[in-house]
């Protein structure tokens, strides 16, 4: 067992892995389990949730450059938990992990860092809000105006994060179930940010402006035994309406959506409304990865080909994944993001 | 007597019948004997028990009265070095020394060695152009003229030859055989000639046969 | 069909089971000595590795604090949010064991336990409740602890790794930290280390592992050693296969004449001696274990003593190892096999069916050909060559082309004595040793090659051994030598010491770039003490005065051959300033430059360089009461004072090792040389009938026989070794004036040791005089049927 691998399985509880470590929690105390009850308390939920097992502050950004470049931006904060509690020094349970990306139409850079709670290397706190990890920050006094920083070999981001519109509740008032059986998660979004600010690339410094969309999530066991791995869209279209859905992916397809209307009301929508179908697979970093889809929501009359900006867009991290910016044709267009996990061989 | 046999019997270690079965004979100096047999007869067994080679199981076998059952390694092979000398059917000389090193030599260990004589011998021999040669760069036939003359050349009583001619054609061997009994004749010496060739053995005065380990 | 062939093949063996053996036992030691050393060199390989992957020593840059205090935890986390991917180390000593706590999630690739592979639970590692992984024997000297140990020989020895919270807890440092791994990736964008953390210092990744560097010569060492038993091994290998096929060759045609298929024949031959390779193979492997577990413990015990290199007393069977074992001994006995199969395969089938076992004496003129080639390739090597590889090419030559010499060197002796030999039985002796020298010079070979390497490798020992000893008296000259920790205490000692002892040396030194090379600059006072012990290499006229003077440097011998700097050149020491060389002097063991010059230049361009190490002079009688005067009134712990009385003696048990170590793998190379001899006489044994009986027939003992052949193993031996010598003392002046120069930069001078010399020849008589003991022996009791059966037999 390799650190690398034990992240894996603590992070992305993929079946295989996630059977290996069942017992993980169960040797304490039980992990916390998101309850449809639970009404979420807000800036104390921007904070952590030390007795789950899993959350991550995730953030992805398109960005177009002077030049009208478009770029991709992702900034995320996994929480992972060996036991349901925190603790101060070496010896909390509480192992952090940053990942930052910078895409464009040609390149992708990735960085990644590993901390332990309980020493100030990194953690979150609701207010004010403070999310970091070494010197990468997601800083503000509240959720409406953040500063975002990060850095990697070759690349680093330092832009600013205006709130436009209100705190979206995926599923039922924030609970968003996962599968048939009824896995879920507490899962909430911030889908209205502006952005400005500079990318440093190894060519230069680019100024950008653009869009950002911030996802809250934690849970202690998000998918069934049987669930390989997630497609999780997150669409942006030119009307100002937005679309956030995902297959989970298992013997039999679960899917969820969540449509955000451009004033930010917003409606969860059941399993099979959304319907995501690969239109051309791609051999990236030595895997089949779909890197242009057909999206379909019948309800809003939504039929869109899904298109990454950069199919060379893949995670080559501890935990690898594809994680990069799309472009939207078809009855609506626009721009968003697209996350795949689970094609890991 | 020269040399007298009695009883002589002798078996080989792990041989079910004895080589040799109550030999008893005499030779007088100066006497010329053929030893004839089948093979396995214990012909050669014989000729080695009389030259210090071997040792007789019991019986007597003396030299001018000297019993060599008696003796000890040292002394058998001193009587090889002076009064016994042997002549093979083949390897007889030792392949590191010269043709004339080969014929000094034993005369040498015996302290008998008597240059003139040497030189006697190989002129008679027809050997005295090969000298400096090894033996085998030599025919046959020259191996064993150089044996006789190394044999004869410290002037020993008895000398045994063991089919001397055995590997030579018909003309080389009557030649080869002449040459050894004159010269063996000229000394004075006996001579044991173990052969199964009739036509050599019929030319030798006296004949004894051996019979699976006895005389007939 | 197969069945068939290889039952008439092996026929072969049954009948001649000493060849068998011979084979066998050949290849098997050859392979055990080589892959017995190649387990000593691995081990400590490993252990440097181990230490260097647990503990990022050279592989990583490092910060530390100036003054080497700790460094406070919110330091780390302050550098963490500055940028710096850095990882902190906590260390110190628990029991007598090193324990070092990292943070696995920080660490840089490949260090700690948690890259070992299974049985590290990073759970359980992070958790606090205790994991502590070190290897077997270390975990059996660690304090009872209640931690769960794990074995692991991933570990460096006597170390023991754990989580850095349970370190810090265990070793009592709070919230602190040791030291910091700067990881070699670093992010875009960082502030710099003087703002975030002013009184930590970065030092840069060494590029190397420092231990391996130094350790080198001695594995150097080694690897010769063992290279050339695989060689001994493989001329007995060869020997014996040579002769099983000779001997063959009328079985070959007659399979053959049968309608064999040659090419059939050769190919099950190859399978033949592939199977027999891979037994002597695994009886090799077993066997070198044994040797490199013996061993060992006196390989660690130096390594530790000379380099401070730990090194695991225990052995590891990595697979590596044993499959490279294996390996070697397969490609010996295709070496050793190439010639004879490729002679058969052009053999006609109508060949004379004789053994040409006694051809070989017709091959001589070949071999003074090639001699003399490989002898002029090494000449022209000496003379002009250039680099590492040059020089093992030097050493390669030399030995091949000294082996192939012997044979007609020997011939030519041996002659000599012929001619010069009065008695028929002498005569005879001389000529018949020269008639057995193509049957025995296989191992002859074998024998001059043990012998050279032996001569070799004990003179470069011991010219080490003389130039170190005499190396520390010099550069030991004072009689004690005291480190102080600060400044203050500096200055207690100065004022403190004049008063007792009879000359206060400062050792003033600072770290500079000199010719572009990394290298030292000392001050060195004014005294007779340098003067009356230093002896430099070379020197200009008055070099001492001319130095105290001011008026130039005295330089070692790494900074003088790598940067080329002779007599005379200028030095350039600070901006501006720029010392002509003076004179050069020996440094061994250094691996960087050095440069000297008098106390009041380096004051005067190093002001703020205080002395902290002085060395004292002082009646050695005295030495106890000054360390007591300056532990009670200055201060300074018994620790920080190191006489030269003890520096001395250390050394000396350390090079005693060595020699444990060289005198062991001398016995076995002459051993594997003794045994060679063994094998061959005994194979000549029944072979040189025809030669013996007509002797004994014409009236030598078989005792008087026996004693001859005794006298002739010890005769040819003694030559070998007369032939030995020059041999050995050419391959020890490589290795000291070309490999080592090439290898670490410095020439050790060569001394010779003529009893060493002597000692070995006798040890060559003795395995001689051993090995034709047995065959002499069963000469002398054979039975006279057997001789009489040469004149009997139809041939």
């Amino acid at each position: 067992m390799n650190v690398k691998a034990l992240i894996v399985a603590l992070c992305l509880p993929l079946p295989a892995l996630a059977q290996g470590f069942a017992g993980l929690g169960t040797d304490a105390e039980e992990f916390a389990q998101p309850a449809p009850a639970t009404v979420l308390q807000f800036p104390a939920d921007h904070g952590a949730h030390p007795a789950f097992r899993i959350e991550w502050w995730y953030l992805t950004a398109n960005l177009t450059g002077p030049d009208g470049t478009p770029y991709g931006l992702q900034w995320t904060l996994f929480r992972s938990a060996l036991a349901p509690h925190d603790g101060q020094g070496w010896q909390t349970p509480q192992l952090w992990m940053g990942h930052a990306a910078v895409t464009t139409p040609k390149a992708h850079f990735v960085a990644e860092r590993l901390a332990r709670g309980g020493i100030g290397q990194a953690g979150v706190q609701a207010a004010p809000f403070s999310a970091w990890i070494d010197d990468w920050a997601m800083e503000g006094q509240d959720l409406e105006r953040l500063r975002l920083t990060a850095s990697g070999r070759d690349f680093a981001y330092d832009v600013g994060l205006d709130a436009t519109g209100p705190l979206v509740l995926h599923g039922q008032n924030g609970y968003s179930v996962k599968s048939a059986a009824g896995q879920a998660s507490h899962y909430y979004s911030q889908p209205f940010f502006q952005v400005s600010g500079n990318l440093t690339l190894p060519d230069g410094t680019i100024p950008v402006t653009g869009r950002a969309w911030l996802d809250r999530e934690w849970s202690s066991q998000p998918l069934a035994q049987d669930q390989t791995g997630w497609d999780w869209f997150s669409l942006s279209f030119d009307s100002g309406d937005k679309l956030m859905g995902f297959v989970l992916r298992g013997t039999k397809d679960f899917t969820a959506a969540t449509w955000i209307a451009a004033d930010g009301s917003a409606t969860a929508l059941p399993d099979g409304a959304f319907v995501a179908v690969p239109l051309a697979r791609r051999a990236v970093a030595g895997r089949e990865v779909p890197v242009e889809w057909r999206v379909r929501l019948a309800e809003r009359g939504v039929d869109v080909t899904v298109q990454a900006l950069n199919p060379e867009a893949w995670m080559a991290t501890s935990v690898p994944y594809w994680e990069g910016p799309v472009r939207i044709f078809g009855s609506h267009a626009g721009l968003g993001y697209l996350e795949m996990t689970g094609y890991d061989d | 007597m020269l040399l007298t046999l009695r009883e002589v019997t002798k078996t080989y270690p792990g041989a079910e019948a004895p080589v040799l079965r109550g030999v008893s004979f005499d030779l007088a100096a100066g006497e010329m004997l053929a030893l004839t047999g089948e093979s396995g007869s214990g012909k050669s067994t014989l000729l080695h028990l009389v030259g210090g080679l071997d040792t007789a199981d019991s019986g007597v076998v003396a030299i001018e009265g000297t019993d060599l059952t008696l003796l000890d390694d040292a002394d058998r092979a001193a009587l090889r070095r002076g009064t016994a000398g042997v002549i093979f059917q083949q390897f007889n000389l030792i392949p590191s020394l010269t043709v004339a090193a080969n014929i000094a030599f034993q005369a040498r260990l015996a302290r008998r060695h008597d240059p003139k004589r040497a030189q006697v011998l190989s002129g008679r021999l027809g050997l005295t152009e090969h000298l400096h040669k090894y033996p085998e760069q030599l025919s046959g036939g020259q191996q064993q003229r150089v044996a006789i003359a190394r044999t004869l050349a410290p002037q020993p009583k008895l000398v045994l030859a063991d089919e001397p001619t055995g590997n030579l054609d018909e003309a080389t061997a009557d030649t080869v055989f002449a040459l050894l009994c004159e010269l063996v004749s000229e000394t004075g010496a006996g001579l044991i000639l173990v052969t199964h060739s009739e036509r050599l053995a019929g030319r030798m005065r006296r004949r004894l046969h051996l019979r699976a380990g006895q005389l007939t | 069909m197969n069945a068939a062939i290889f039952s008439a093949l092996f026929a072969h063996w049954r009948c001649n089971p000493l060849q068998l053996i011979t084979l066998l036992a050949g290849l098997a030691v050859g392979t055990a000595l080589w892959s017995g050393v190649q387990a000593i060199n691995a081990e400590a390989r490993a252990s440097y590795d181990a230490a260097a992957a647990t503990l990022g020593e050279g592989m990583y840059g490092q910060i530390t604090a100036q003054d080497g205090a700790p460094i406070p935890q919110q330091t780390y986390i302050a550098l963490r949010r500055a940028g710096w991917n850095v990882s902190p180390i906590v260390e110190g000593k628990l029991g007598s064991v090193r324990l070092v706590g990292i943070d696995p999630l920080t660490a840089p690739g490949g260090i700690g336990p948690v890259s070992v592979g299974s049985g590290a639970d990073l759970a359980a590692f992070l958790s606090g409740a205790g994991q502590i992984f070190a290897r077997a024997d270390t975990l059996l000297h660690l304090p009872v602890t209640g931690l769960q140990g794990i074995a692991t020989p991933e570990v460096a020895p006597n170390t023991a790794i754990t989580d850095i919270g349970l370190a810090q807890r265990l070793l009592g440092k709070g919230d602190q930290i040791d030291r910091l791994l700067v990881a070699p990736e670093q992010p875009l964008t960082r502030r710099p280390l003087a703002e975030v953390a002013p009184d930590l210092i970065e030092t840069d990744a060494q590029g190397s592992n420092d231990v391996a560097r130094l350790t080198d010569s001695f594995h150097l060492n080694l690897t010769a050693f063992g290279l050339l038993s695989f060689a001994v091994g493989l001329f007995i290998v060869h020997g014996a296969i040579g002769l099983a096929f000779e001997q063959r060759r009328a079985m070959v045609r007659t399979l053959r004449a049968l309608g064999v298929p040659l090419r059939r024949l050769i190919g099950l031959m190859v399978v033949e001696l592939a199977v027999l390779a891979l037994v002597a193979g695994v009886i090799g492997v077993a066997l070198g274990y044994g040797v490199a577990a013996a061993l060992l413990p006196d390989v660690a015990a130096t390594l530790r003593g000379l380099y401070g290199a730990d090194v695991s007393g225990q052995l590891a069977l990595r697979p590596v190892w044993w499959l490279s074992g294996l390996a070697i001994a397969m490609g010996g006995t295709v070496v050793a096999a190439a010639g004879a199969l490729w002679s058969l395969a052009r053999m006609p089938l109508l060949a004379s069916a004789q053994p040409r076992a006694w051809a070989m004496a017709r091959r001589q003129g070949r071999f003074v050909a090639v001699s003399l080639g490989l002898l002029a390739v090494a000449a022209g090597i000496a003379v002009w060559g250039h680099g590492l590889m040059a020089g093992f090419i030097l050493l390669g030559a030399l030995l091949i082309g000294g082996a192939l010499a012997l044979p007609p060197l020997l011939g030519l002796v041996l002659r000599l004595g012929e001619g010069w030999a009065r008695g028929p039985v002498a005569q005879w002796f001389w000529a018949d040793s020269r008639q057995q020298l193509p049957g025995l010079s296989l191992a002859l070979m074998a024998l001059l090659l043990a012998m050279a390497a032996n001569v070799g490798v004990s003179t470069m020992v011991s010219s080490f051994r003389l130039t170190f000893t005499s190396f520390l008296d010099q550069r030991l000259a004072s009689e004690l030598y005291v480190s102080a920790s600060t400044a203050e205490q500096a200055a207690a000692i100065t004022a403190l010491a004049p008063t007792r002892a009879d000359a206060v040396l400062p050792i003033l030194s600072i770290d500079q770039q000199i010719a572009g090379l990394p290298a030292e600059i000392y001050g060195a006072r004014d005294h007779a003490t340098y003067r009356d012990n230093w002896q430099l290499l070379r020197a200009v006229p008055n070099a001492w005065e001319a130095l105290a003077q001011g008026g130039g440097v005295l330089i070692n011998e790494q900074l003088f051959r790598r940067a080329g700097l002779d007599l005379g050149a200028e030095v350039t020491i600070a901006p501006g300033v720029s010392l002509p060389v003076l004179g050069i002097y020996g440094d061994y063991g250094n691996p960087v430059g050095q440069v000297i010059v008098t106390e009041a230049v380096f004051r005067r361009q190093f002001p703020a360089v205080v002395a902290l190490r002085f060395g004292l002079r002082i009646n050695p009688a005295q030495v106890a009461a000054l360390r007591a005067g300056l532990r009670d009134q200055g201060g300074v712990t018994d620790s920080a004072m190191v006489d030269q009385a003890s520096i001395k003696a250390l050394s000396l048990e350390v090079f005693e090792r060595t020699f444990t170590v060289t005198t062991a793998l001398n016995i076995l190379t002459l051993a594997v040389a003794g045994f060679a001899i063994l094998m061959s006489l005994l194979t000549l044994a029944a072979m040189r009938l025809p030669q013996l009986a007509p002797v004994w027939a014409l009236g030598l003992t078989r005792r008087r026989l026996a004693a001859l052949d005794l006298l002739r193993a010890m005769v040819l031996a003694a030559l070998t070794g007369a032939l030995a010598l020059p041999l050995g003392l050419a391959l020890a002046w490589a290795l000291l004036a070309v490999v080592n120069v090439e290898a670490f930069g410095w020439r050790l001078p060569m001394y010779l040791f003529p009893l060493d010399y002597l000692r070995l020849g006798g040890l060559a008589l003795l395995a001689a005089a051993l090995a034709a003991l047995w065959p002499a022996w069963r000469l002398s009791r054979m039975p006279p049927a057997r001789l009489l059966g040469v004149f009997r037999h139809e041939r």
